[in-house]
């Protein structure tokens, strides 16, 4: 077997074991110099950014992809002698699992391209990077793993590396508090998970997501399931940050770093991905996906207004970012929870589908437009040394490129054409208003605020009179911002390149239940 | 479906945003044939003078965040004395919200009707 073809086969699995392998020796390999570990890191982040567009490519061409830990061949997903049931930890990679694997390994490199410069200086950088390349497992484990307990350690994974990444800059203890809170609701999450998870598994004699969705299919939604359902649900609606579980969300996002509060942001998104899979892949078949997909619609208006009212209320600029990611994480619940509510109807494929398509499309968007803006709100505090507004001005005096780059982030977010957040937006609105069009004019009301709260930063940042002779930011800090802005524009003017790679997949995997669990209850070949 | 053509079809329309940029800039090119064929002799002095709220600035005051959209927030008093007060940094209410929405998710399904 030739390189190249170990790396098809196995692509799934290396997906995880090249950032797992790279975390674990960056502390070793730092030994060696800063320089040495860098280039190490960004060629493990490279390498899995690789990985992760193989399985995009891989999943696009043959379908949904199984691999099957320990199987020989890997795609045996059920052995002859294990009684029917799929024993081995099994890895199911669809059009929708691939799409969060790609947004968590883009994330995770442009967080390291950018740390290269923003961190310089600062001790303890091999646990950073460690931390860092931890927490692009737990996020691309979320997306990759078709067991549920295996889903319930990447999770535990993702929070504890997110949680130690948020307290990295101690900040007088603030940013310690912030982690301990984030690490709280975690855990608390993560108990109800494996919760639910010990009810389905003593229901179901299976952790297999596709095993237990056939088996609840069979033999019907128990209140037992319901229970179950309502622990992972609620659990990972917290963990995306939706109103009102979302008081976590300003403190952790506030007192990271810039780079890591994009990361942290994504992985939130990493939540959401496992929200939707429950929602859709395990108790789709057989729950009351409209009283499901009604409550997602709740959560989604709750956040959007309430992000984007207390986001104009504040004047940190992380916290005022952090604020508008719950809003933002609004409008993905929305167009995906009309999807769900709309599911098996013939309203799903009139408006159902491209509000789901909307909403995931407005995942990737947020991840490069919301991104960039931390990058941004990172880089002003690099220079300036505070995150109060009240503190800034004038900084587009001298800080051009940062001031460009905000502007794109900004007015993507704000939905103004012809950037990406303007097509998301529109796939939500038009969709959304079929089914009841108080939920398109919420979301607009939301867009107009959220415009108003962005034009505040910009004339407070870098508006006026210049207040600080500071230079611009290192050209890696530059570069990271730069790689997101320009996906921003080109998703803008070509929304059909993300459409048909990454978002259509998606959408249409998520929406096949039968497909998924056929695939791996199939034999995964 | 083809990846470089921009349009996308909606339930009720088409978005092409390269048709936008084309409208954006002619609508920019109009503005500044207005703007060459405005007066001519205008007068220079107080029309280039900087006034903020009737006053007169002198070119280096700038608004802190904290004053901007003060009467949008004032407006809004009421709503936002709720939303600070809900907002408590305790992290024992984190975890009351979110065993609220537990109770409230397992209540809706009991009255809705769980099953499909």
């Amino acid at each position: 077997m030739s390189v190249w073809d170990f790396i098809i086969t196995n692509a799934p699995a290396l997906a995880i074991a090249v950032p797992l392998l790279g975390a674990f020796l960056t502390p070793l390999i730092y030994r060696a110099g800063r320089k040495t570990a860098l280039i190490w890191v960004l060629s493990v982040l490279g390498f899995t950014e690789f990985l992760a567009l193989l399985l995009v490519y891989l999943v696009n061409t043959y379908g949904i992809q199984v691999y099957v830990f320990g199987g020989n061949p890997s795609t045996l997903a059920i052995p002859p002698d294990s009684g029917g049931i799929p024993i081995r930890i099994i890895f199911t990679v669809d059009g929708m699992s691939a799409f969060t694997a790609l947004i968590s390994s883009t994330i995770g490199l442009v967080a390291g391209i950018y740390s290269v410069a923003s961190e310089k200086g600062r001790g303890a950088q091999d646990k950073f990077f460690a931390l860092l390349l931890l927490l692009v497992v737990g996020m691309m484990g979320m997306a990759l793993t078709g067991d549920l307990f295996n889903f319930f350690v990447f999770l535990e994974i993702n929070s504890l590396s997110a949680a130690a990444l948020v307290s990295y800059r101690i900040h007088g203890g603030k940013a310690v508090e912030a982690a301990f809170k984030y690490a709280v609701v975690s855990s608390i999450g993560a108990l109800m998970i494996l919760f639910a998870i010990a009810i389905l598994y003593g229901e179901y004699d299976a952790l297999n997501m596709a095993m237990i969705a056939e088996r609840m299919y069979q033999t019907g939604f128990s209140a037992m399931d319901m229970i179950a359902m309502a622990l992972i649900v609620v659990t990972l609606a917290m963990k995306c940050g939706a109103v009102p579980m979302h008081y976590w969300v300003p403190d952790g996002y506030g007192e990271a770093p810039g780079e890591i509060s994009a990361m942290i942001m994504v992985a939130s998104q990493a939540s959401l991905y496992g929200l939707f899979r429950m929602c859709f892949t395990v108790f789709g078949l057989s729950a009351n996906t409209h009283s499901l997909g009604w409550f997602l619609i709740i959560l989604g208006l709750l956040s959007m207004f309430i992000g984007v009212t207390m986001a104009f209320l504040q004047h940190d600029i992380k916290r005022l970012m952090a604020y508008h990611s719950v809003s933002q994480t609004g409008y993905m619940l929305l167009g995906v929870g009309v999807g769900l509510a709309t599911l098996g109807t013939s309203a799903f494929n009139q408006y159902g589908l491209f509000a789901m398509e909307g909403g995931i499309f407005h995942i990737l968007n947020n991840m490069l437009y919301k991104g960039l803006l931390f990058l941004t709100a990172g880089a002003i505090i690099y220079r300036v040394g505070t995150s109060d507004l009240n503190k800034m001005g004038g900084l587009a005096h001298t800080m051009k490129f940062t001031a460009i780059f905000y502007l794109i982030g900004a007015l993507a977010i704000a939905g103004i054409p012809p950037f990406n957040g303007f097509v998301s937006k529109l796939m939500i609105y038009e969709s959304v208003y079929q089914l009841n069009p108080f939920l398109a004019v919420v979301a607009a009301i939301v867009s107009m605020l959220t415009l108003a709260s962005f034009l505040k930063v910009f004339h407070s940042a870098f508006m006026g009179p210049k207040l600080y002779n500071v230079k611009e930011v290192p050209k890696s800090m530059l570069i990271a911002m730069g790689i997101l802005s320009f996906f921003i524009v080109l998703f803008g003017i070509f929304p059909n390149i993300a459409m048909t790679y990454l978002v259509a997949p998606a959408a249409h995997a998520l929406a096949d239940p039968v497909g998924y669990i056929t695939r791996v209850l199939g034999g995964g070949a | 479906m083809n990846p470089f053509n921009p349009s996308i079809s909606t339930p009720s329309g088409i978005w092409n945003p390269l048709v936008w940029i084309l409208v954006f800039l002619l609508s920019l090119l109009i503005a500044y044939v207005i703007y060459l064929k405005g007066e001519k002799q205008r007068k220079k002095g107080m029309q280039e003078e900087i006034f903020l709220s009737g006053n007169k600035a002198d070119g280096n005051t700038h608004i802190k965040a904290s004053n901007i959209g003060w009467g949008y927030l004032e407006a809004m008093k009421g709503y936002y004395k709720l939303m600070r007060d809900i907002h408590t940094g305790i992290i024992n209410d984190y975890v009351g919200w979110f065993l609220g929405v537990l109770a409230t998710m397992l209540l809706i399904f009991l009255f809705w009707g769980g099953v499909r």
